[in-house]
């Protein structure tokens, strides 16, 4: 059966709004999904009724922050088929999960001479942690190169493994292109070498059905505000057996077993991971964006994304001075592009002066864009309560501005 | 020659016609943009590159007698625009006029809501390396 959007959509009060004199099209969710009620209900009806501070509370309101809490961190397990919850620490964000991993494990792990492979179409977030490491380390990062179509080059990533391979830290889908990256065979060459594994799920836990068990992935992190939550909150999943041998990322309260001025001894896992007071609204009302997700099926948001990209694909190039950035085989529901003759910037500031939300720039992968030789991309990216009407309307707007350059 | 003033009220009028419509507004500020003169390309060098711009804008000056010109391209045509309406607020004045200028027109005619915030940073760059250049020009003309 369809999806009837008009349901969802209603769900979504921000969308119901008139910008420049427009109704808003947003096709910025990439950068951030928007949230539905239940969600804001959720944030709003832990300040008024159970705010308090977990664990150690001998009192309700605690106990029912805590039993809240931790049920999120149950659903997260189950959303990613985690073999146990204490698999999963909250963070501030993906940015943050990566750091994490790379400061506690990679610190401890990370030696002289030691290899680490990214990709060409990472994020900043999954380069700068890892060249900070390599530089403290004396390590070397190597970069699995693309092709013009934005797909990583596997054979060039068999080549760079050896035994020096240490890590292998990878984008799941790019945020700049959509491109998805056979993740699952990256990670099983990988082990081969025995080098751990990163998955920067920040683009696809959104989209894809993800199994960390299935793909066999060391560490999973993403970030709850692309996956309808709450801004400020991140996830890492790790291996029981990786996580139990990392040394504490920072130092606080919820982190210890015991405090001595001598010693510490810190606690088990997840907590050892999560110092001071955490952000305890933002996780409860995160399952009710779990919730949203269940209750539609991941794979129908996948089927209607999945059309309203083919749409947009047929809609926009049609356009005269329409020019695909990224067109893998295997994508989701981002279109990149420019408007020959036209900045990016300016297309972003038309298009927004239209109504309609899209991200332009760089998309903070400069090397990409460098290796694609762009300065930036104009990117739309769909989300499950967006219409083939709205890419209608965004092709009309489109058209008239690409005529300036495009006559 | 009309005073800087003049030629604020000048922009101000002219944008006020276009009224609140977003969409013809910037439409207007590229036409401006399209409409500055030729950029020396031996001046497209980094040097003239101004820093806190989104874009890429150069900028560069001409002296002639005691007043300044200035020239200045990017690589956007919105970007272009503005700094189009700049140039024709203060190129062929002296460094004192420059200097003493208060940018009224900016906010009359609500650039921040037009380009956005981040644009905006990048427009007071500009307006502070046209000043700048002023600077020297006086501290050079007073020696």
């Amino acid at each position: 059966m369809p999806l009837n959007i008009e349901e969802i959509r209603a769900t979504f009060p921000v969308l119901h709004q008139e910008v420049n004199g427009k109704p808003l099209i947003y096709f910025d969710n990439a950068a951030t999904t928007q949230k539905p009620q239940s969600v804001l209900d959720a944030l709003t009806g832990y300040y008024q009724n159970d705010n308090s501070n977990i664990h150690r509370g001998a009192h309700t309101l605690a106990d029912r922050a805590t039993r809240h809490y931790e049920e999120t961190r149950e659903g997260v397990k189950n959303f990613i088929n985690a073999n146990e919850s204490a698999e999963v620490i909250f963070t501030k964000g993906t940015t943050e999960s990566i750091n994490l991993v790379a400061s506690s494990y990679g610190r401890k792990f990370i030696t002289k001479g030691d290899e680490i492979i990214i990709s060409t179409l990472e994020h900043h977030s999954n380069i700068v942690p890892w060249q900070m490491l390599c530089e403290e380390k004396e390590a070397v990062l190597k970069v699995i190169p693309i092709n013009d179509k934005g797909e990583i080059l596997l054979d060039e990533f068999e080549n760079m493994l050896s035994d020096k391979t240490k890590f292998v830290s990878i984008v799941h889908v790019s945020n700049a292109l959509g491109t998805i990256n056979p993740v699952k065979e990256i990670i099983k060459k990988a082990h081969q070498v025995g080098a751990k594994v990163l998955l920067d799920g920040a683009q696809s836990t959104n989209h894809l059905d993800i199994d960390v068990q299935d793909l066999d992935c060391d560490f999973l992190a993403f970030s709850a505000h692309k996956l309808y939550g709450p801004t400020g909150l991140g996830i890492l999943y790790g291996k029981r057996s990786l996580l139990e041998i990392m040394p504490p990322y920072q130092g606080g309260g919820e982190m210890i077993k015991e405090v001595t001025f001598a010693k510490t001894t810190y606690n088990e896992i997840p907590f050892k991971f999560e110092a001071g007071t955490p952000n305890i609204a933002d996780v409860i009302a995160f399952q009710k964006a779990l919730d949203f997700i269940s209750i539609i099926g991941k794979s129908n948001i996948k089927k209607h994304e999945d059309e309203l990209l083919d749409h947009a694909n047929e809609t926009f190039g049609q356009i005269k001075g329409f020019v695909p950035v990224g067109t893998a085989a295997e994508k989701v529901s981002v279109v990149s592009f420019n408007i020959n003759g036209m900045h990016p910037f300016d297309v972003g500031v038309m298009l927004d002066a239209n109504g309609i939300a899209v991200r332009t720039g760089h998309h903070c992968t400069q090397p990409l864009m460098q290796r694609l030789g762009l300065e930036g991309t104009v990117r739309a990216s769909f989300s499950v309560y967006n219409t083939k009407s709205e890419i209608d309307q965004m092709a009309v707007s489109l058209a008239k501005i690409a005529k300036i350059k495009n006559k | 020659m009309s005073s800087i003033q003049d030629i604020q009220d000048e922009i101000i009028e002219e944008f006020s016609i276009l009224g609140d419509d977003k969409e013809s507004t910037i439409y207007y500020i590229m036409e401006l943009g399209g409409q500055l003169p030729q950029f020396p390309e031996e001046e497209r060098v980094e040097e003239n590159i101004i820093k806190g711009c989104q874009s890429k804008v150069w900028l560069t000056t001409r002296e002639e007698g005691e007043r300044i010109q200035y020239l200045a391209d990017s690589n956007t045509d919105i970007t272009k625009g503005l700094i189009s309406l700049l140039i024709r607020v203060l190129s062929g004045r002296t460094p004192q006029e420059i200097l003493k200028a208060d940018l009224n027109f900016i906010d009359k005619i609500g650039m921040g809501n037009i380009i956005g915030s981040q644009r905006s940073n990048g427009l007071s760059a500009m307006i502070k390396q046209m000043k700048l250049y002023a600077l020297a020009y006086q501290a050079k003309q007073n020696v």
